[in-house]
């Protein structure tokens, strides 16, 4: 059982970003003890280790590796996702800037897993601070031949360059992201075929998100038994999560899966500003179906026990709305980011984005009336599934969670009742 | 059109990539570093640079907000108005700013020292309300923050 100050990713030792004091913690080891191993013998490490993808469709990795072909007729590419612009989600900055080269280290372990010659490291553009901070760390790990050719005298040699976004949630998609990469506009491809057949110009590629590859050089340390045994068995290691909105203490905290949301809320994000109840949580970034207060009592932050809660783990980005939050206008700000971000290739999505934006605009105006309920519903469900990518789903899930959840507080509005004073919050926890 | 140094870090750039098309965001970026914004003549410039189509180039600059297609002033606000930031009062934030520096959402003081615009999800949701001027991010705003903020953009 491993205690809750427990870190792989974010461990508090003083100065870890820099490349001296990493070597000195047993850094870039696991890449030496990987170049020894088959590449095959490192994807079943990671395959034991039972790591799923941290981006948010909590994809098993090392099944993902092992899709990449084992010839090597064609160049082959990872890609690592830092886009990090899931609302609520604010993760892998901390990652580029307090332990650069644990994710620098997995990379080349993934890369060297997958026979991949070039690592292209895709950050949004707004991060330009940590897109500096990685450069200097990547060249760092050049100048110490971890990167390179013939790393540490193996034979085995890639390179890692980072792509600035510049401006397109959807480009945190993988597909959106590899078009960016290639120099196109961010639209999404339609799968199959998938990236390991038919990625990055048309070669096989990997995408992987940040945090993810971070996992990879404890798991070759430590082995994948060991990783496995870290939290919930069948969403093991550590998460980080991170927790905003109306708490005391918002930020990132690393925790084993599994930890309780309460326990997140209020013993290490502080609980609620003014110690308010909750109304309403979002579990993990924008796109995922919302909580309510009362039934947060014993919800474990992992994939199954989220999707048993009718939500899902997604990045792990935890949003807390106090009693007091108008949860319509909150609701009608997702779904104007939702339209602002869709990138147009899909008319469901295009234009039923457009439409929830309007339909909630009419409620927080004091317009709306019963029928548009079912309007927005209607919407909703007319998008999820009719979509090339996820975020047509991205948009409806909020709206339709919050419709089933809150349906109250849209009636009283068409009915234009003042609002109840929401005291809904697990009734235990309020005074932690 | 490009400076030497611009010019440098293409030749650079293009060794990464086995495509010139890849170069467009890349080459978008250096022009945006150099100019401050993205006009129609740079846009044709590029295109002639890394030989690929002006249109191209266009549809591309058109699609990522952060390339900017009119000038801005010296100091770029963005405020960042998603959920966590929404939360925690970033409509405060928007209001103040609007009334300090005598322009809308969308403007630029007409000595061209700030414009102020509003921006999705900036990832400092753990420092909400969070804005970036130009790179840097400035977290947990408040009237006085700003105020102290301001006061050292010279």
């Amino acid at each position: 059982m491993h205690t809750s100050d427990f870190k792989i990713l974010l461990p508090d030792i003083p100065n870890i970003h820099q490349i001296e004091v990493y070597e000195k913690n047993n850094g870039y080891n696991a890449l030496r003890k990987a170049l020894n191993m088959s590449p095959d013998d490192v994807i079943s490490e990671v395959k034991k280790s039972g790591l799923r993808g941290r981006g948010g469709a909590a994809f098993p990795t090392g099944l993902k590796w092992s899709f990449m072909p084992k010839s090597n007729d064609k160049p082959k590419y990872l890609c690592a996702n830092g886009d990090e612009g899931e609302p609520g989600t604010f993760k892998d900055r901390q990652i580029f800037e307090f332990n650069p080269h644990m994710f620098i280290e997995g990379s080349l372990i993934a890369a060297y897993a997958m026979g991949v010659q070039t690592i292209y490291v895709y950050i949004r553009g707004e991060y330009k601070k940590w897109i500096d901070l990685l450069q200097k760390a990547i060249d760092d790990a050049y100048s110490r031949n971890y990167i390179g050719k013939s790393i540490l005298g193996t034979g085995f040699s890639t390179d890692m360059y980072i792509h600035r976004g510049a401006g397109a949630y959807i480009c945190g998609e993988e597909s959106s992201l590899m078009n960016s990469i290639e120099g196109e506009r961010g639209y999404p491809r339609v799968k199959p075929p998938f990236p390991a057949q038919f990625g990055l110009w048309g070669n096989p590629t990997n995408v992987n998100n940040i945090e993810t590859l971070s996992c990879v050089p404890a798991i070759i340390n430590n082995g994948g038994d060991w990783f496995s045994k870290i939290g919930v068995p069948t969403h093991p290691g550590t998460i980080l999560f991170g927790v905003s909105g109306h708490v005391k203490n918002p930020g990132v905290f690393e925790l084993p899966t599994g930890v309780l949301i309460t326990d997140l809320i209020y013993k290490y994000a502080g609980g609620v500003i003014g110690d308010k109840k909750i109304k309403a949580v979002i579990p993990g970034g924008s796109s995922v179906p919302w909580l309510r207060g009362d039934e947060l009592e014993g919800i474990k932050m992992d994939l199954d026990s989220l999707r048993a809660a009718g939500s899902a783990i997604g990045t792990g980005g935890v949003i807390v709305m106090n009693e007091d939050t108008d949860i319509l206008k909150v609701l009608k700000r997702i779904s104007r980011f939702y339209h602002h971000e869709s990138c147009g290739q899909c008319t469901p999505c295009r234009e039923g984005t457009g439409w929830m934006e309007k339909i909630l605009d009419r409620f927080i105006r004091g317009e709306g009336t019963l029928k548009d309920i079912d309007l927005l519903l209607d919407v909703a469900n007319n998008i999820e599934g009719n979509t090339i990518c996820a975020l047509g789903d991205a948009a409806a899930w909020p709206v339709q969670s919050v419709i089933k959840k809150f349906r109250d507080e849209f009636e009283r509005r068409a009915r234009k009742e003042p609002l109840p004073k929401k005291t809904i919050s697990p009734p235990h926890l309020v005074n932690i | 059109m490009f400076n030497d140094e611009n010019l440098k870090k293409l030749e650079e750039l293009k060794k990464r990539y086995p495509t010139n098309k890849a170069l467009t965001l890349p080459a978008l970026w250096l022009a945006q570093e150099q100019f401050g914004w993205i006009s129609e003549d740079i846009m044709r410039y590029i295109a002639d640079l890394i030989n690929v189509p002006y249109n191209h180039v266009y549809s591309v600059a058109s699609f990522y907000t952060m390339y900017n297609k009119k000038p801005v002033g010296k100091y770029h606000i963005q405020i960042c108005t998603n959920i966590s930031c929404q939360l925690m009062g970033s409509e405060n934030i928007i209001q103040y700013l609007c009334k300090k520096l005598e322009i809308n959402l969308g403007n630029t003081t007409s000595d061209g020292k700030f414009t102020l615009s509003e921006v999705e999800c900036l990832g400092a949701c753990g420092g909400a309300p969070a804005m970036q001027i130009n790179d840097e991010y400035y977290e947990k705003l408040s009237p006085e923050k700003i105020d102290k903020i301001l006061l050292n953009l010279k």
